[in-house]
């Protein structure tokens, strides 16, 4: 076990470990932000209405668990958390490209023909991956992190039981919702891969010890999806939409940014 | 009249800052004062938040500055949220629990382990004859409920605790 790392200024001193946390950092921020931005757009679309309420509390929450993380990479010299948020270019970004899909056709002003079989499959599976992130965080070398992993854990409890449940219902629902579940899976495990990637510096985040090694994420969260899924997978999910990690993106990125920098881009200083 | 000391004086001050979103329940009462640290005039209040995802954390951090700066032998105050320290619902307190439900928010269970069987009771008729609506609630801290005996809706804390060491 690598020595403890108790603050950002004790960090800084080592560049390459600096670097792969920051990297890290920056993956559990985008990916949170980025799946409650999409989640926010279901606000008052969902099925019904305690779902409505159910999933805008699971989104809120996720987004101050985004703007943790942004907190620590502003602690670590990263700059303004509210930039890092709103005004980094797509490349720039390192969330997940799956993630950043747009929920289906239209917008969610006008048309909005979100697809709830994408959204409860996409969730199941991050909030899944998350769970496994964050327990490996809690043993990581950097403290901060551990308490940050700690706190988040016992919150994100009730966000993938509440997916868990979904696709288990769903699971054992008509043929038609089994159809669409099963549809989504196959479309994830040809999109979801770069989502349990650690991207270019994954071996230097093992190396000091900042989270488990890829294969062993990887292994952890297929089997725990597993757990869940009435056909089980063998193989890992592809990466057909690219690979956000070392940061691609599509246009669906774009057209996210565009919409969640609106209010931003009218007044930067603001304080909010 | 008793003299108070000054870190008591900041604890009294503490008990009527309400949380925004919970009229007469104080942030003392729902466990999120931490730490209290003096050094003459100068007052740091470490604070623990519910939920990471709150809102209302601003709002408290400015109501908490402005009350103990109120205190006329206050200089300053500075307030501050640590993740470093868990918030669970075991340290709301007794006092807290009454004020909740008043306001017909059913405390959490004491003692509450994870997997637990969860049950609550009604906050107005006592009545452990109610049916869990939706988890998630108005806030990211409260879950709907309804008493199947009175015929009320309300509301209840979602137990939230640290969770033992898997293997």
């Amino acid at each position: 076990m690598s020595k403890i790392i108790k603050t950002p200024e004790e960090a800084k001193q080592n560049q390459s470990y600096k670097a792969a946390l920051v990297e890290l950092l920056y993956q559990f921020a985008d990916d949170d932000f980025i799946i409650s931005f999409r989640g926010s757009e279901w606000l008052g679309l969902a099925p019904h209405i305690e779902e409505d309420v159910a999933f805008s509390s699971i989104t809120q929450n996720t987004m101050g668990h985004a703007t943790m993380f942004f907190q620590m990479l502003e602690e670590l010299g990263e700059g303004d958390a509210d930039h890092l948020a709103h005004g980094r270019s797509p490349g720039e970004r390192r969330s997940s490209v799956y993630l950043e899909k747009m929920n289906g056709s239209g917008s969610y002003i006008e048309d909005a023909n979100y697809d709830w079989a994408l959204a409860v499959v996409r969730n199941f599976l991050y909030e899944t991956l998350k769970r496994v992130k964050l327990e490996a965080a809690t043993r990581s070398s950097y403290e901060p992190l551990i308490f940050i992993a700690r706190k988040i854990l016992m919150e994100q409890t009730y966000h993938l039981a509440h997916w868990r449940l979904w696709i288990q219902q769903l699971q054992a629902s008509t043929e038609e919702a089994k159809a669409k579940i099963s549809a989504r899976l196959e479309e994830a495990w040809q999109e979801f891969g770069d989502a349990i990637e650690l991207g270019p510096k994954a071996d230097d985040i093992h190396r000091f010890d900042l989270l488990i090694d890829e294969e062993t994420l990887k292994k952890r969260w297929l089997e725990k999806v597993n757990e869940v899924l009435a056909e089980k997978y063998e193989s890992l999910p592809k990466k057909k939409l690219g690979n956000g990690r070392i940061g691609e993106f599509n246009a669906d990125l774009e057209q996210a940014i565009d919409i969640f920098t609106a209010v931003y881009r009218t007044d930067v200083e603001a304080a909010w | 009249m008793v003299q108070l000391m000054p870190d008591e004086e900041v604890l009294e001050v503490l008990k009527t800052v309400d949380d925004p979103e919970l009229t007469n329940v104080s942030v003392y009462d729902l466990g999120m004062v931490y730490s209290v640290v003096l050094n003459g005039g100068h007052v740091s209040v470490t604070m623990v938040p519910t939920f990471a995802g709150c809102p209302a954390l601003d709002f408290i951090e400015r109501d908490v500055k402005k009350a103990i700066e109120h205190l006329p032998w206050v200089d300053s105050c500075e307030v501050k949220f640590s993740f470093e320290y868990q918030w669970t619902t075991d340290l709301i307190t007794d006092r807290g629990k009454v004020q909740l439900r008043k306001l017909g928010i059913s405390p959490p269970p004491d003692h509450y382990r994870v997997g637990e069987e969860w049950t609550v009771d009604c906050p107005y008729c006592s009545s452990s004859y109610t049916s869990m609506e939706n988890v998630f609630g108005p806030t990211a801290c409260r879950s709907i409920l309804y008493c199947l005996d009175c015929r009320n809706p309300f509301e209840a804390m979602k137990p939230v605790i640290v969770e033992e060491e898997t293997a």
